[in-house]
């Protein structure tokens, strides 16, 4: 397929999608949620998985996806360290409960 | 919570019933705010970014839970309570800020042509998070993005991807269904991936 613009590409993946057990990338954006949460019946995980193996784009776009939610979890950890204990605030809280 | 890496006092102590709390009790008040102060004060900070105003939060939200626990009826757990209120105490700390930069959530979604088929940019280089990672200045910048994405994803995303509840914790803590905690986190990944682009493409931000 090397030198089919990429209009051309997605017009064919546009017919070819519409085939049995086919979904569009649109559709297949529906289902990420879930087949990351591991919630997809085995028939919806054949379909996602089809798509995945035939799509390019998507098949980018879910590595990116990924590599987002991995660098917010990861990220986060290193940004926000455990803070001692804030003696102050403990003190501040405990005062106003009295009140 | 399923995130079993940080030390007792992180996380909510969803043990901690209320019979165990007796505000007329100096030690056991002390107890309680020890018990709890750690994890509300991650939680405020995450959302605000900045420790002064994760502590008012923080203060604020043990005036309302000391008010609120003779009233408290038990129909979520003692722990989704308190979360919905340093929560909301957090947020409305937010928004008497000054705006930040805030993107809307449709500029950021992925997009479609006529025949539902993805319009993605190639991806001639793809640096992983690994890599990403190794430099220093990495975790400010996804920092500073999360920052960026409209507060009502943000929110969904903060709580489920990164203080790791569940979808049904985070549906009661927000009061949504779990249904629109769903669609929210997924489009709160989307947008994300479309911020970090240029850092996982290797381009100079």
């Amino acid at each position: 397929m090397m030198g089919l613009g990429k209009t051309t590409m997605r017009r064919l993946h546009g017919v070819m999608f519409k085939l049995p057990y086919m979904i569009t990338c649109e559709a297949f954006e529906d289902f990420i949620l879930a087949y990351l949460d591991d919630e997809l019946s085995p028939k919806q995980k054949f379909v996602f998985e089809m798509h995945l193996k035939l799509c390019r784009e998507c098949r980018e776009y879910l590595r990116a996806y990924r590599a987002a939610i991995q660098l917010a979890k990861d990220g986060d950890e290193q940004i926000h360290p455990l803070q001692d204990v804030p003696e102050d605030l403990i003190k501040a809280v405990i005062d106003a409960s009295r009140r | 919570m399923k995130n079993q890496k940080d030390s007792p006092g992180t996380e909510p102590s969803s043990n901690q019933g209320l019979s165990s709390v007796d505000l007329q009790d100096d030690k056991s008040t002390e107890k309680f705010v020890r018990d709890n102060v750690l994890w509300m004060l991650k939680t405020a900070r995450r959302i605000l970014g900045d420790d002064g105003l994760a502590e008012d939060a923080v203060q604020t939200a043990f005036g309302s839970i000391f008010r609120g626990l003779a009233s408290f009826q038990g129909r979520s757990s003692l722990k989704t309570w308190m979360y919905r209120i340093v929560v909301n105490e957090a947020l409305m700390q937010l928004r008497k800020r000054e705006r930040r930069r805030e993107w809307s959530i449709d500029e950021l979604l992925p997009v479609f042509d006529d025949n539902g088929c993805r319009i993605e940019q190639d991806w001639a280089s793809f640096e992983t998070p690994e890599i990403l990672l190794q430099r220093s200045e990495t975790k400010e910048v996804v920092s500073e993005l999360i920052g960026q994405l409209p507060e009502n994803y943000r929110i969904v995303l903060l709580l489920r991807d990164i203080e790791e509840m569940s979808t049904a914790e985070v549906a009661e803590v927000l009061e949504l269904s779990e249904a629109n905690v769903k669609v929210r986190l997924h489009r709160a990944r989307a947008a994300l991936k479309k911020l970090l682009e240029p850092l996982l493409r290797g381009e100079q931000l």
